[in-house]
């Protein structure tokens, strides 16, 4: 099934084109990494395919209805880059973060409300400090209770963008298996915006690669024998390696 | 204590303020977290410009000033979208505006000046019951309007971009916040006045969030401090003869300076520990 397309897409800030004739469909169950040098328009892709900006032209489909269409927002968690950029010293506890999206939808309230949220905090280990206020969590938590917020409407697909900056190697490693998981056991669908290349070839499926236009979209194993793939190593192209 | 409440002026005042300073704790929350808090400020000057102009009019001043308000926190949230403006750039725009015009009109109908003055220092025990209904009606419909869409601001306030993403429509959202803000500086320059009605609105919440470590305490916290704030403020006001609304204000400003004081105690006791 089409969880999220993008016909002939073209966008601009201020007339300097970000992104040029984009069409990309991303399926049920895929694990897609959308890599591609800085400025190349993978945040402003993301952020076009969730109505968050509108296409200059093209049209976006989600679930088979065009943004004006759909609805159910709940089907789609979204982690924005720098998600961890909090307000230090906002007064929200772990699972108040997690509440206000399942709240915010509608979806449930009283009891049924406080068990999911607490089933989808123990779904990312954060069960135990579910009361700790968010800003004293460390940087890997916090990315975890994201992740809680961004599950707890049980989304069909879930959108990350550059998740693990400033996150600790061990964390990182805990945090991807996490994503195996809920992409591999969950069927959960997984879009990610990485500069790491590690990542690309350890977890992914699929891999999106942009430079303003989709110089590559297919599967992991096409993309590591291409020429794109060869391009972007020789010339580095602000990619990274972890082991994880 | 018993005889004093037995005074009826001393009753509406008591519950006309409770109502009002609630609706201000709450409201304060959102703001101060939104980096908005100037906006209270603002909002005050240029419900001066409505008061004048009822008065001027010979229109219930409270009703203008309902009416500018609302009508200027919109045109300042427009103003920052869709001029681009910096930070509290709209809102010195517009607070200066709302007093040039409020002391044009002042100084055009010279009648009015002593009635302006209730306005811009408060007046609280001087309140008459049909403002009384109307308060406690306009307050509780502010805190309705707030508890309905709890979730979706407090969501919006801590990441405004995910809640966007989640479907919260956060434009209409901040149009609701602004109004809302507007309908309390107008029902708060009853209690504390044009010149320190924003401190109602800012100074409770900022207090509650010294001590909190969820939303629902900050909240809770900030409105305790609030009506504690009016309670004794009325009180200080009849035994000491002095101004309701400053005393309303010093309290508030009391419970901030200890609650300041005790978490910078508290957090040099943790760092000691270590």
């Amino acid at each position: 099934m089409e969880l999220i397309t993008l016909r002939d897409v073209t966008f601009g800030y201020d007339g300097a084109p970000a992104l040029l004739d984009i069409n990309l469909t991303i399926h049920e169950r895929d694990f897609l990494a959308i890599i591609g040098p800085n400025g190349s328009g993978k945040t402003t892709l993301v952020k076009v395919a969730l109505g968050l900006l509108k296409p200059t032209s093209g049209t976006v489909e989600l679930f088979g209805r065009s943004l004006g269409q759909f609805g159910d927002w709940g089907k789609i968690g979204y982690i924005p880059q720098k998600a961890t950029h909090i307000d230090p010293f906002f007064p929200a506890s772990a699972e108040e973060v997690v509440a206000m999206a399942l709240r915010s939808a509608g979806l449930v309230s009283g009891r049924e409300a406080r068990e999911r949220v607490l089933r989808a905090l123990g779904e990312v280990g954060m069960a135990e400090v579910r009361k700790w206020p968010i800003g004293r969590l460390s940087g890997g938590q916090q990315q975890r209770v994201f992740i809680a917020r961004a599950l707890v409407t049980s989304p069909r697909v879930l959108v990350l963008d550059e998740p693990t900056t400033g996150v600790d190697a061990v964390t990182q490693t805990a945090f991807y298996d996490l994503l195996d998981r809920l992409n591999k056991r969950e069927g959960l669908t997984i879009v990610l915006i990485t500069h790491d290349i590690g990542i690309v070839n350890k977890h992914v499926t699929r891999v999106a690669c942009l430079n303003q236009r989709l110089v590559y979209h297919g599967s992991h194993e096409e993309f590591c024998r291409s020429a794109v793939f060869r391009d972007m190593v020789i010339r580095g192209d602000h990619l990274v390696s972890h082991e994880h | 204590m018993e005889a004093l409440l037995s005074y009826g002026f001393l009753q509406r005042a008591f519950v006309a303020g409770v109502f009002i300073a609630v609706a201000c704790a709450v409201l304060g929350i959102f703001l101060i977290l939104r980096k908005d808090a100037m906006i209270g400020h603002g909002l005050s000057h240029i419900a001066f410009a409505g008061v004048a102009l009822g008065l001027f009019l010979n229109v219930l001043p409270l009703a203008a000033a309902l009416a500018v308000a609302a009508a200027a926190a919109v045109a300042v949230m427009k103003l920052k979208d869709r001029a681009g403006l910096h930070g509290d750039t709209a809102i010195g725009i517009f607070s200066s505006l709302g007093l040039a015009v409020g002391v044009l009109l002042a100084s055009m109908a010279r009648s009015f000046n002593v009635e302006l003055m209730s306005y811009l220092f408060g007046d609280i025990l001087a309140i008459e019951p049909i403002e009384v209904g109307l308060a406690v009606a306009l307050a509780a419909a502010v805190l309705l309007a707030v508890g309905l869409n709890y979730a979706k601001l407090q969501f919006m306030t801590f990441d405004r971009e995910s809640a966007k993403a989640a479907g919260v429509r956060v434009g209409r959202l901040d149009t609701l916040l602004m109004v809302l803000t507007a309908v309390t500086i107008v029902l708060g320059m009853k209690v504390a006045g044009i010149l320190l009605v924003a401190g109602l609105v800012v100074i409770p919440a900022a207090a509650g969030l010294q001590v909190a470590t969820s939303f629902r305490m900050a909240v809770r916290a900030s409105t305790a401090v609030a009506v504690l704030s009016v309670a004794g403020g009325l009180a200080l006001s009849l035994v000491l003869n002095i101004p309701a609304s400053a005393a309303i204000i010093l309290i508030c400003f009391s419970a901030f300076a200890v609650l300041a004081l005790a978490k910078g105690a508290k957090r040099g006791f943790l760092s000691g520990q270590k």
